[in-house]
């Protein structure tokens, strides 16, 4: 396994001592340049990747992959996968749509465009669903909507906290009014899992657009957003062809959300296992000893 | 129950979608209830003209009604911003669903819409938190819940009302995920394929049918629902009396179990065996 060269990093979380991985560790070529799409400044890949893909100059928190942010979320090996085998059919026969799913399978690594899984977060157990936007702007279809269903149907059924990582760039239109219909199935099952008493956190990342924000996205009892990160409903050129006008550069973006009063903070991935932790510990989810 | 079969294709239906003479919720209304108070404002920021609802007395028993509302015409449309409801909208809707559930009233929802607005205020004032908090408080609203799809249902602005016991489409009424023409745009980079867009989406009362997505259709005349007002309005309130009469004989647990179970099953995937697995390493 790659995790097994993977850096450890010992960081200090108010005196514990905790583990965390940083998300990648694979060589990068010299000269190969990351260019942030906030502020433009243009870093080396490498230096980008050791600051776990966080921007030097600005702070804007860049994309990770389902794997990469489960490794620097998720208790060191104490991450179960559910449903890896599940993939999509071609619900409306949309002519490629097979195609185009096997090849970015094989590209990404992954079945589709979510992780979901069982783990541990400083001890404290939790169902996460990670959605990754590299497979097709990680959008939802039958697969992604089933297996965050199935997710949040399982922290219902042993009474566990839920934390979805969003990033979607709306609902799979290859797939029709299926697809359409995965946002009142997700609605339901966190309906469900509310009403059990059970705690949900949200955690928007980039880009977090579309049905996936007008379904499971918009309801965490607590909506967290990383920095500088796009969060709205409507594609920001869908709304500029309606005004005729630019919208200005912080539209939409997690700090505008935060103003506007739809999160509840904007916290820092190298917090953010602290910050699920405390949370959940404040809705007395208790650590546990193996 | 439907007599003749529709031959119609996707895109004649669209056309009669769009027939300056279909019908809106305002006309039906007085075909369809006794009576009818209209219902204002979301008690937040304000009153969306674009979403109707209001109180109705359906053959002697109250109803709640929350509907999309669409113009005849061009001065029409502007006031009602042509059926695309912005967050204020959907909070009355959730609003008045709640009071519907309080005073055990069945709640009839009309889709007819090309989707919530897109725009700067929408977005600041939480479109997408609209939309999810209508989504999720609907699937466990204690009352029953009727949606009707009258023309166009578009998108998630046309979701937020269809979370229901049971959704009825009248037979040239469409269901998509997005407008044809977006589909178009999106998928292929090329808005003029609208009409390929239209005819393949699987929009259709029928797809919705045998997608598990609606549970009815209801007839409308040869010609569309504009040839004969009367009769259409007349087969959508003896769809709507028998439809209410059975889910308001179940008790809530029961209905709230199978609302969920509706949503729940749709879905198409599969298990891929082992074997044929990508090594992901
Ligand atoms: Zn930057």
């Amino acid at each position: 396994m790659l995790e097994d060269i993977f850096k450890v990093v010992k960081t200090r979380f108010n005196g514990k001592e905790a583990e965390q991985d940083v998300v990648s560790d694979t060589t990068i070529p010299e000269n190969i340049m990351f260019k942030c799409p906030r502020c433009r400044t243009a870093m080396f890949e490498d230096d980008y990747i050791r600051n776990n893909k966080v921007c030097t100059s600005c702070n804007y928190h860049g994309r990770l992959s389902a794997r990469e942010r489960i490794r620097i979320t998720a208790d060191k090996g104490s991450f179960k996968e559910f449903d890896r085998d599940m993939i999509s059919k071609n619900p409306i026969e949309f002519p490629g749509y097979e195609k185009k799913q096997e090849a970015l399978r094989e590209q990404t690594g992954i079945n589709d465009a979510v992780i979901t899984g069982e783990c541990r977060i400083r001890k404290i157990r939790v169902v996460i669903a990670v959605m990754d936007a590299s497979f097709m702007m990680a959008s939802m279809g039958s697969v992604v909507g089933e297996k965050i269903t199935r997710a949040i149907e399982y922290a219902t059924e042993n009474k566990i906290p839920f934390i979805a990582f969003t990033a979607s760039g709306g609902a799979r239109m290859q797939e029709g009014m299926v697809s359409l219909m995965q946002m009142a199935k997700t609605s339901g099952a966190v309906a469900r899992h509310s009403e059990a008493g059970q705690l949900y956190i949200t955690v928007l990342t980039d880009p977090t657009t579309g049905g996936v924000t007008a379904s499971f996205a918009s309801l965490g009892d607590i909506i967290i957003a990383e920095p500088k990160v796009l969060v709205g409903f409507a594609g920001r050129r869908v709304i500029e062809g309606t005004i005729k006008q630019r919208l200005p550069d912080d539209f939409q973006l997690a700090e505008f959300q935060l103003e506007k009063g739809f999160v509840d903070m904007i916290a820092e991935r190298k917090k953010m296992r602290s910050v699920l932790s405390h949370l959940m510990i404040l809705h007395n989810y208790r650590p546990e000893e193996n | 129950m439907n007599e003749c079969v529709n031959t119609l294709t996707p895109w004649e239906r669209l056309q009669l979608i769009r027939h300056k003479e279909h019908p809106t919720i305002n006309d039906y209304i007085p075909y369809l209830f006794d009576e009818f108070y209209e219902l204002h404002g979301d008690r937040c920021y304000g009153d969306d003209s674009a979403m109707l609802c209001g109180l109705a007395m359906l053959e002697g028993r109250p109803v709640t009604v929350i509907s999309h509302v669409k113009g005849r015409n061009l001065n029409e449309n502007k006031k009602v911003n042509f059926a695309m409801p912005h967050p204020e909208g959907y909070r009355k809707s959730l609003r008045l669903a709640r009071q519907a559930e309080k005073f055990h009233r069945p709640v009839v929802c009309f889709i007819d819409t090309p989707g919530a607005f897109c725009g700067v205020e929408a977005e600041e004032r939480g479109q997408g938190e609209a939309i999810a908090k209508n989504i999720c408080e609907f699937m466990k609203l204690e009352t029953p819940v009727i949606s009707v799809v009258l023309g166009e249902g578009g998108s998630g602005g046309a979701l937020a009302l269809g979370v229901c016991d049971e959704l009825a489409m009248l037979s040239n009424s469409l269901y998509s995920v997005i407008s044809p023409r977006g589909f178009a745009s999106i998928l292929w980079k090329d808005a003029s394929r609208e009409k390929d867009a239209c005819n393949m989406m699987k929009i259709t009362a029928e797809d919705m049918v045998r997608l598990g997505i609606a549970e009815h259709i209801i007839d409308e005349p040869i010609g569309g629902a504009h040839v004969d007002l009367c009769k259409t309005a007349e087969n959508i309130k003896e769809y709507l009396l028998g439809v209410i009469a059975e889910k308001s004989q179940k008790s809530i647990d029961v209905l709230l179990n199978e609302r969920y179970t509706k949503f729940r099953k749709i879905g198409e995937f599969e298990i891929r065996q082992k074997e044929e697995l990508l090594d992901s390493k």
